[in-house]
């Protein structure tokens, strides 16, 4: 690390966020949070596989009103992961690039995700 | 680079484009592969989740019992953990900055990944299997 008093660039406090910077800091927030609830699905499975008793157990923990609120959070992180990651891919075929698509698709990506995990579960909701 | 006698760069360097961190696209690219995977894989098992989650434990059981159903959930197994790890190493590299404490996360996350990735699959054999 520098050891001498050098000018520093503003940091992120001075700047009006832009969108594709929030959609940036979202994509690893959300990585990073689909990464804890990985462990919540996979406790889930060793549930399933252990049997009905066990089962019932954990069912009845993750369909609590906290159980809910954090698989919804989960529903929306991996839907903002998804789109915001189909983003990504379309930079890596080199397209997208330009301030306007940019900043278009990264409202997209906030909007779409928020729209598809309600919709997801007014369905889960309604098929039973 | 104008002066190609200058470069200290050798063409067997060039050759094999593995660069500084010495594996060249390989990390970039499985992130982009399994990426690429886990669009449907990641869909398909949303859908079956948010369906399982309102039945009973005998629905579960049944749906794993279908061999189709069992591949897609292990591909998914194995696509969201070897994801995973390469993302968490990302973030580790990125701001763990002491060199004792950085390997120490990546190591704890690789291991992390085969243990609860080994467990998250065998449950899912366990279910198809029905023992």
């Amino acid at each position: 690390m520098a050891n001498v008093e050098r000018p520093l660039s503003p940091h992120l406090q001075v700047y009006r966020w832009p969108v594709t910077m929030a959609s940036s800091i979202l994509h690893r927030a959300t990585g990073v949070g689909l990464g804890i609830g990985t462990l919540l699905l996979t406790w889930w499975l060793v549930a399933a596989a252990a049997g009905p008793e066990y089962y019932a157990y954990v069912q009845m923990v993750l369909g609590s009103w906290l159980g809910r609120l954090v698989l919804f959070g989960f529903t929306w992180a991996l839907f903002y992961h998804l789109l915001n990651g189909i983003r990504h891919l379309a930079w890596d075929a080199g397209y997208g690039y330009s301030l306007p698509v940019a900043n278009r698709s990264a409202w997209l990506a906030i909007v779409g995700s928020v729209v598809l995990a309600v919709l997801a579960w007014i369905i889960a909701y309604a098929w039973k | 680079m104008s002066n190609p006698t200058k470069t200290m760069r050798t063409p067997l360097k060039k050759v094999r484009g593995l660069g500084a961190a010495k594996d060249g696209v390989q990390h970039w690219w499985i992130q982009r592969v399994t990426a690429l995977a886990l669009i449907p894989l990641a869909l398909i098992m949303l859908v079956a989740l948010l369906k399982l989650a309102t039945g009973d434990h005998a629905a579960v059981a049944a749906a794993f019992r279908h061999p189709v159903f069992a591949i897609v959930a292990l591909l998914a197994v194995l696509a969201v953990f070897w994801h995973f790890k390469l993302g968490a190493q990302v973030v580790i590299e990125d701001y763990v900055h002491s060199e004792g404490l950085k390997m120490a996360s990546l190591l704890g996350v690789t291991f992390a990944v085969f243990v609860v990735g080994g467990i998250a699959a065998l449950s899912v054999l366990k279910l198809f299997l029905g023992v």
